[in-house]
């Protein structure tokens, strides 16, 4: 058969090395494309919040060689207010969506998923191949912006209209720098679009037998509902990011409204709705954060209850939960509008939804807490990490109970506070998540295994950093430090700057202490012990199979599914722990009826 | 290309499918000792995935629809227009498509079920939609063209950039559905064809006539 | 290993919650009318959250510590109540806070948005533009002259765009680059952009709100202490951004009636 839609278990294993390892069909190898785009997205976007941060605490600071990466921007080696901006940017940019939506949805789901459900691949690996390649294009306009003549765009990655609108009058950056943000992400779009189109069908309809829906991992279920949002968000980003070209290129009216004066230019553009944009992005902007998220908390409750050798007190539950997430976060959009100029009863009307959004996120956190309860915790760096993301997640959490309320966002709006906020709930919690699985699966991934006394220094180093950086970021808000300044030059926020000082250093150190990770990462990729099948006696699907999965994930018999996914500590049981595929049978599964 | 068909056409027999080849279908094979409660068919991916694909389409009008309307209401400067006649031939055209490929897909559906000992000429009833969708473009190149040359281009007015938008974007979309038919007809003719497949891409372009009738709808009450 | 995680949860908990248990930031001081309900708002809500947070952290500290690295033989156990029980208690308990932070919420909002503002309100206009605030005061025929984006011209110092040799009502408009007001007068500030977003923010007033361009919003204050305080953009507006600020200087009345005259001289 050569039907490219449906011939997924068909294609055989490829023998030449741009087929294997460039153009590859295989889902595991995509996976792996995926992580390793992340990780240079990720090194980059870390490395340009350094540069913002030690900005921040020593404004006239000439950071040695930054005129290498823009002369205009840094002469003399010393940032300029619009260099800043752009590096903000570029870092939000680069962080939400090529770090925090490849590493933990495309790339831990890609190479997962399938082997999660038993399939042999995803069901149309073409198109899974393009959405990768169309992510790497994406990633590369969007880098390509850094050369062009004034510099990437400095609007924020929010991109407010009519600033990203109006072209290169508005400062430098917005001209062409826009353009290519824009096609950047219109282009991630239908990358991801590609991408959850083989989520859904491959959960949907690749199942192995026995394998109910109730049976898939959380992680799967993570990936899962992440696929149905990335789908219906990203369909309406991609529309959003062309009206925004054409208002630059074509001179339309979507987004800029009539009567602007700018630079002592007034405008032509007449009629448009800045609010519009707003609404648009902020419809794909709410559900892409749970988009970082929510596999996240698949992945995090997997590794755990291997390491706690038990189930969680209910699946049905977290999947539910998780699933309530995805659903509200369509609701509550408007709450990142409280104060701008829409109608202040919707802002009401959004601020309820918003505030039942902690009722889920409650829920699973108390299951994990109620998990641990009467668990055999094993301490090893991918739990260590786990139960690193809880904590963070209950962190970051807890602010929402702030910037829910409209009241209250009248204070904390565009402060620290908010930085702080989505920082620790989505970023830093989305990396502790990202460094769980890495540390669970790498062993599947790579057939080695990782050192633990380089995880654990890592562990501590990143777990102590992160609080240090994220949790003054609250109280700096709360004084009414607003955000996206390149300096304090405002009488109240002078006094602030010593703690921007404390926070540099912790995101120099933190940062820094990854060198470790990616040391760990590397050595243990080429010198690491060889590992067995299952280190970890865990018992679902990529466990059976061996290290690492042969072509078609099961070799000559694919797996058939006798029991739910955590069978720990059974009753009965002749082992500590059932794998899925074991026909066994006894009295006291640990089922959901 | 013969119109008709000589040896009996190389496509899938329907019986083959439910077993399926590893395409989720043999799940529905009875495991040997398990645990049989919650193994019930399931189709093969390619008609799942057309529904999902179908889905973030329907997003991405839906948004488009919305801007349209905000849009509309944001300010005083909407221009109303006459839409270009040939939008209602084009229309006709569309939906004149969907039954030839109905037509077709019935002759090779009922002759993968068996029931005729040969497709009477479905290839030809795939020519005849092929045709009328390069048709169907063509005269919302004409309806272009037209604005174009009254002086109405893009940025003219929001309401004409709306118009553009609208019309090209489903244009674009029409185009996939074209590939689809031509990968069909390919299929037809040199190798083997699903059924899913076939399915999938009918269902496909009937949902793009659909959003043609959407579209001209919401364009005809606010343009 | 696990033991030590455990303190560090538990001291990374405290140690965030001193800050905030002792005030070492805090919210500015407020000088509005409006203010208290947004401020004892946000007691209750970080009396509901901190409590909520060091709750949940000592927790999975204490799990950490009780259940990591147990004896071999020891059974697994489940939580009594179980799932079931939890998911009620997150109901009854995040449910009620939170109906109870959104109810009354609600109120501090509609109390601040909900209300026209008095018919004697002063009307005050701002304008904000990259990267400046202009305020401008109608004079004594009460009535702000139209506005002629073509004929902003900042080399002539009208940074409104306005036409004082056609306009009857703008010949006596007063515009200044610094906004005062009488304390104790409700003012109705009219918010106008030149160019793009910005935002107008006064933490110690309590207000807050975004400039939407090609849309002219209002809101209304009164300020009750006199002093002077920073007005600071908090949308982003391009590389001057950081730097966009003016004052409001809150004046006795007699004060600002002599401020506005000078200013009125000066034009």
């Amino acid at each position: 058969m050569h039907d490219m839609s449906a011939h997924a278990v068909h294609h055989g294993a490829p023998t030449s090395f741009i087929r294997k390892h460039i153009f590859s069909l295989d889902h595991k190898v995509i996976g792996k494309q995926y992580y390793a785009l992340a990780l240079v997205a990720v090194v980059w976007g870390m490395v340009l919040s350094w540069l913002m941060r030690i900005h921040l605490g020593w404004t006239n600071f000439a950071i040695p060689g930054l005129h290498l990466l823009s002369s205009t921007g840094a002469p003399g080696n010393i940032m300029t207010p619009e260099y800043y901006l752009q590096l903000m940017t570029m870092h939000g940019t680069i962080m939400v969506f090529f770090v925090l939506t490849t590493a933990p949805f495309a790339a831990f789901g890609n190479f997962f998923l399938p082997i999660q459900v038993g399939a042999e691949d995803m069901p149309f690996p073409h198109f899974n191949m393009m959405s990768f390649w169309v992510t790497f294009v994406a990633f590369l306009v969007l880098v390509s912006s850094f050369f062009v003549s004034d510099g990437p765009t400095l609007g924020g990655w929010t991109q407010y209209a009519p600033l990203s609108a109006v072209g290169s009058v508005a400062g430098p950056g917005q001209g062409l720098g826009v353009v290519l943000w824009a096609a950047s992400i219109a282009i991630f779009c239908v990358g991801q679009l590609l991408g959850s189109l083989n989520f859904i069908t491959t959960t949907l309809d690749m199942r192995t037998r026995g394998m109910s829906l109730m049976r898939l991992p959380l992680s799967a279920w993570g990936w899962f509902i992440t696929s149905v949002m990335a789908l219906t968000a990203f369909a309406v980003l991609m529309p959003a990011c062309i009206l925004l070209i054409l208002d630059h290129v074509a001179g339309t009216s979507f987004f800029v409204p009539s009567n602007l004066v700018i630079n002592s230019q007034l405008l032509p553009h007449t009629g448009g709705s800045t609010l519009l944009w707003q609404h648009l992005f902020w419809f794909f902007g709410h559900p892409e954060v749970y988009i970082a998220i929510v596999p996240g908390l698949g992945i995090v409750s997997h590794v755990l209850i291997a390491n706690m050798r038990k189930p969680m007190l209910s699946h049905r539950v977290l999947i539910y939960s998780m699933g309530s997430l995805a659903v509200l976060s369509y609701m509550v959009y408007g709450h990142h509008m409280f104060v701008s100029g829409m109608n202040p009863f919707s802002s009401l009307a959004f601020s309820f939804p918003t505030l039942i959004i902690t009722i889920p996120s409650t829920i699973v956190v108390l299951i994990w807490l109620g998990s641990l309860y009467g668990s055999k915790l094993r301490i090893n760096t991918a739990s260590l990490f786990a139960l690193g993301f809880i904590s963070m997640f209950i962190s970051g959490g807890v602010s929402g109970f702030f910037l829910a309320q409209p009241s209250i966002d009248i204070m904390l709006h565009a402060t620290y506070f908010v930085v702080g906020h989505f920082h620790l709930v989505m970023a830093v919690a989305a990396i502790f998540g990202i460094f769980a699985g890495t540390y669970f699966w790498f062993p599947k991934m790579s057939g080695h295994l990782m050192n633990e006394t380089l995880g654990k220094i890592h562990f501590w180093l990143t777990f102590v950093g992160t609080y240090c950086i994220f949790m003054p970021f609250h109280y700096l808000g709360i004084a009414g430090n607003v955000r996206r300044y390149q300096a304090f030059t405002d009488d109240y926020l002078i006094p602030l700057i010593p703690v921007h000082k404390f926070i540099t250093i912790a995101a120099l150190l933190t940062g820094l202490s990854q060198v470790i990770f990616i040391y760990n990462l590397i050595y243990s990729r080429f010198k690491g012990a060889p590992a067995p099948d299952n280190p970890w006696e865990a018992t679902s699907l990529e466990w059976s199979t061996a290290t690492p999965p042969p072509h078609n994930n099961f070799g000559d018999t694919m797996p058939v599914v006798y029991h739910d996914p955590y069978q720990f500590n059974v009753e009965g049981a002749s082992t500590e722990y059932v794998m899925q595929t074991s026909p066994e049978q006894y009295a006291n599964p640990h089922e959901e009826k | 290309m013969a119109t008709t068909i000589q040896h009996p056409p190389k496509i899938e027999p329907e019986s083959l499918l439910s077993q399926g080849s590893g395409n989720g279908g043999w799940r529905n094979l009875v495991p040997a000792g398990g645990d049989l409660r919650r193994t019930k068919f399931s189709p093969p991916p390619a008609s799942t995935g057309i529904w999902v694909g179908l889905a973030a389409i329907t997003m991405t009008f839906a948004a488009l629809t919305s801007a349209l309307i905000v849009r509309q209401g944001a300010a005083q400067d909407w221009r109303h227009f006459t839409l270009p006649p040939v939008l209602y031939l084009n229309s006709l055209i569309i939906v004149a498509s969907s039954f030839t490929l109905e037509t077709a897909r019935r002759r090779i559906a009922s002759f993968m079920g068996g029931l005729r000992d040969q497709a009477e000429s479905p290839a030809r009833w795939l020519y005849i939609t092929l045709f009328l969708g390069l048709l169907f473009v063509a005269g919302q190149t004409v309806a272009w063209m037209q604005l174009k040359s009254q002086g109405f281009g893009l940025a003219t007015n929001v309401s004409y950039s709306f118009f553009y938008v609208l019309t090209v974007a489903h244009a674009l979309h029409v185009f996939g559905g074209l590939g689809g038919l031509v990968r069909v007809i390919g299929k037809l003719n040199h190798s083997v064809l699903r059924r899913s497949t076939l399915d999938a891409t009918s269902r496909y372009w009937h949902f793009m006539g659909g959003l043609w009738l959407y579209l001209l709808l919401l364009l005809w009450m606010k343009l | 290993m696990a033991k030590i995680f455990a303190v560090t949860i538990i001291l990374i908990a405290i140690g965030s919650a001193i800050p905030i248990v002792m005030h070492t930031w805090h919210l500015p001081q407020d000088i509005s009318t409006h203010g208290p309900l947004i401020d004892e708002q946000y007691s209750d809500t970080m009396a509901e959250a901190g409590i909520s947070f060091l709750a949940s952290q000592l927790l999975l500290a204490f799990f950490i510590w009780k259940f990591s690295n147990v004896k071999p033989g020891t059974k697994t156990r489940n939580f009594p109540g179980g799932a079931m029980g939890l998911v009620i208690a997150a109901f009854l308990l995040v449910g009620t806070e939170v109906l109870a932070l959104g109810v009354f919420g609600a109120k501090a909002w509609a109390s601040v948005y909900f209300t026209p503002p008095a018919a004697n309100a002063m009307p005050v206009q701002v304008q904000a533009g990259q990267f400046a605030f202009y305020f401008r005061y109608p004079g004594p025929d009460g009535k702000f002259g139209p506005l002629h984006p073509d004929q902003i011209n900042e080399a002539n110092a009208n940074f409104y765009g306005l036409d004082t040799t056609h306009d009857q009502d703008s010949k006596d408009d007063i515009v200044t680059a610094e906004m005062a007001i009488p304390v104790n007068r409700e003012i109705h500030l009219l918010m106008h952009s030149k160019d793009l977003g910005h935002s107008f923010f006064v933490p110690e007033l309590r207000v807050h709100q975004d400039f939407v361009p090609g849309l002219d919003l209002s809101v209304h204050f009164t300020a009750t202490k006199v002093g002077k305080y920073e007005i600071v953009c908090t949308q982003l507006c391009g590389l001057g951004h950081y730097n966009m600020k003016a004052y409001l200087e809150v004046m006795e009345p007699g004060d600002f009636d002599n401020w506005l005259k000078q200013q009125a001289a000066l034009q």
